[in-house]
């Protein structure tokens, strides 16, 4: 145990650990949404979210930028970030959508128990991860350094980057559109109205294929944005980058409540800051450890996770 | 008709067992007649390492230095030909036994180059052991790996207890940095150089453990920078060395990373980018290959698009030709192959580097050196060969 380095390093632990725990977050939505409204978890998510961190870097390659180019003015920067993130979230939102009607359509239109929706999941996910694998002969990929990283403002001696405002900043916006368009807009009612009941919705009217596609083109653009942050702050991907960030997301997704968009947030801001934390505590060796550790002893106590499984429940 | 297809098909199958039996004994019988002054005809050569994966940068260029050597040896005998079986370990232990017993259960393949790395040795050597597969490794590194006392074991480089002290002394010495922060992958190869690096440092500012495929490192830097070190001493392999440096450059971090052997690679600059690898220091119990001897860089650039040759790429060259001239005086068993390579003392037309082996399987002590790279333009350049203490 290491106190002088947890607390020494408190706030820097701190900021770090948000700005992991944002891009959890993203992912985890991603899982959320999906379970809220079908019960599945949906494994392939975790290359979702691969397949936008690759899209992102091949636009950026495009237009012309490579791993050693100096960092762009601002005009295109804003172009090198726009493309790559529309690119990112319409690849990342098609996979998800593919993998949907190729993976888990069909079994529902033949009732499949539930146990063939989680192999079939588990399957799509190494079918995706494997062939971007042989495809880049597994191969570690940089990326250009589009934003220099700059001290924004320092808070109690921890610098807080420029970087690390755009991910806490893009995160939030995305969680508060998200958020109002399922709590407030017609397609929204129509999602929440499939996750409380869908044959009820169904005999109301609503087109429950088409709420379910919608829900994975949601995930997948949560993905393919939180691809594009994960690029401008790591600068690397590779065939299994997608692995350990889906597996804790999905356990951010179940700390909040699975099911329910702010424990998302909530779950994935936690899980970040706690890992750090045991990180600054014990070393390094202990951080999935004690991620890990924290998710069971709360679901011990909560065991619909923190703020429960609200998506079905959620006001009409 | 489903019963008649089945009987053909079991039929085909008895057929099929029968001829690949007479052919095994075949083969058999022909291994045994070779046992003589002539050398034996299509045998085979392991190279055993990562060819995919995170660290197959390191094991490409030793996989090419062993397949120039077994060209250049069929090209001169190609009435009688060696052939090169590669098996890809991704560098993953887990990956390790399952290729160790594939090559031990083809007869053809008398000697091993390899394993890489010293995590996938530590499973597939024993393997080797029990089938008498003579093995040498271009690259392993950990010092314990002789200590097992498999007798098929032998190094042709120096191990981390001399390249370990050699990198802490360019710390203390050369870069004469105060306070040095120390992080291992916790893989066999970088535990085990940290320590020997740790030994020679004495007091560290800090020490902290990361893992293999590890990309997010932000508490790690938190630290290395709360520290105030200058210096950061790596031991892992290439690609959680780039995140690493990446990221901790992009925290304002302004001091030098020193690593070992597993990151002296080009791909160490195309996971952390140029300019956040510029300056950094690598070290290798080898003597640059670029600067080889005889004709081997030109060859190799000929053979391999003109790459300039990566690290061992010149020792799995040279260790290669041990064997091919095993075979060539009519070493066409396994045993005769083991009792060669023992009593083997000449010098490696690459490395100018003698082989010879002392009883454990370590190379001459006399024999080893160590040299410090440093990344400089996009470029690992050699910088100095580190003077022995």
């Amino acid at each position: 145990m290491n106190f002088d380095e947890l607390f020494g390093n408190f706030p820097a632990l701190t900021i770090t650990g948000l700005e992991q725990g944002a891009i959890y977050a993203l992912v985890a939505l991603g899982y959320t949404l999906v379970y809220g409204v079908l019960r599945l978890i949906n494994f392939a998510h975790s290359e979702v979210f691969m397949v936008g961190t690759f899209t992102a870097l091949w636009t950026w390659e495009a237009l012309g930028y490579d791993q050693n180019s100096p960092s762009p003015a601002i005009g295109p920067l804003i172009l090198a970030l726009v493309a790559g993130l529309v690119v990112a979230a319409v690849a990342s939102a098609a996979t998800a959508v593919t993998v949907e009607l190729v993976a888990y359509r069909p079994l529902r239109r033949r009732n499949a128990p539930p146990l063939a929706f989680l192999i079939t999941a588990i399957g799509a996910s190494f079918v995706l991860a494997e062939s971007f694998g042989i495809g880049t002969s597994r191969a570690p990929f940089g990326m250009p350094v589009l934003i220099p990283s700059e001290t924004a403002f320092t808070v109690f001696g921890a610098a807080v980057t420029n970087i690390q405002l755009l991910i806490l900043g893009v995160t939030l916006v995305m969680m508060v559109s998200l958020d109002q368009f399922v709590n407030r807009s017609r397609l929204g009612r129509g999602i929440r109205a499939v996750a409380q009941d869908a044959d009820t919705a169904a005999l109301m009217g609503v087109n429950k294929n088409r709420v379910i596609l919608l829900v994975f083109v949601l995930g997948g653009l949560m993905a393919g944005v939180a691809a594009l942050l994960w690029n401008v702050r790591y600068g690397y991907t590779k065939f299994n980058v997608g692995f350990l960030i889906g597996l804790k997301a999905f356990a951010a997704a179940v700390l909040g409540g699975i099911g329910n968009l702010r424990g998302a947030l909530l779950g994935g801001l936690l899980l970040g800051v706690a890992e750090n934390y045991a990180a600054g505590l014990f070393g390094g060796d202990w951080k999935d450890f004690t991620g890990f550790v924290l998710l069971i002893v709360l679901l011990m106590f909560r065991p619909t996770g923190l703020l429960g499984e609200s998506l079905g429940r959620a006001r009409a | 008709m489903r019963q008649k297809l089945a009987r053909v098909l079991g039929g085909v199958a008895i057929s099929a067992l029968v001829i690949s039996g007479a052919a095994a004994c075949k083969a058999d019988s022909g291994t045994e007649g070779g046992s003589g002054d002539k050398a034996a005809c299509d045998l085979k050569i392991g190279f055993f390492g990562p060819l995919t994966g995170d660290a197959a940068g390191l094991g490409i260029h030793m996989r090419n230095g062993t397949k120039l050597a077994i060209d250049q040896y069929n090209k001169d005998n190609a009435d009688c030909k060696v052939n090169l079986a590669e098996y890809d370990s991704q560098g993953d232990p887990a990956k390790a036994p399952a290729l160790a017993q594939q090559a031990v259960g083809d007869t053809k393949v008398v000697g091993i180059v390899g394993p890489a790395f010293s995590g996938e040795s530590e499973v597939a050597d024993p393997i080797f052991d029990e089938a008498g597969l003579p093995i040498i490794t271009p690259s392993a590194t950990r010092p314990s790996l002789s200590t097992k006392s498999w007798k098929i074991f032998h190094r042709g480089v120096g191990n981390d207890t001399s390249q370990g002290p050699a990198a802490g002394r360019y710390i203390k010495n050369v870069l004469k940095a105060e306070k040095v922060y120390v992080v291992d992958d916790q893989s066999a190869y970088g535990a085990g150089l940290v320590d020997e690096v740790k030994k020679v440092l004495g007091a560290v500012a800090g020490e902290d453990k990361v893992q293999v495929k590890q990309t997010n490192f932000s508490a790690v830097v938190t630290k290395i920078v709360g520290s105030g070190a200058t210096v950061l001493f790596f031991g892992g392999y290439y690609t959680e060395a780039g995140l690493l440096l990446k990221q901790l450059k992009g925290a304002g971090w302004k001091g030098t990373m020193v690593a070992g052997d597993g990151v002296n690679d080009a791909n160490f600059i195309k996971v952390a980018g140029q300019q956040v690898a510029e300056g950094t220091v690598l070290t290798c119990p080898c003597a640059p290959a670029t600067a080889a001897k005889g004709t081997f860089v030109t060859d190799y650039k000929a053979a391999f698009e003109n790459a300039e040759p990566g690290t061992y790429a010149d020792v799995s060259f040279d260790i290669t030709k041990i064997f091919l001239e095993g075979i060539k005086a009519g070493k066409s068993t396994r045993a005769d192959l083991l009792a060669f390579v023992k009593s083997y003392n000449k010098a490696g037309t690459a490395t100018g580097v003698t082989y010879k082996f002392e009883s454990n399987g370590e190379l001459d002590p006399a024999q080893v050196l160590v040299w410090a790279f440093k990344v400089n333009a996009g470029q690992v350049v050699p910088d100095i060969e580190i003077p022995k203490a």
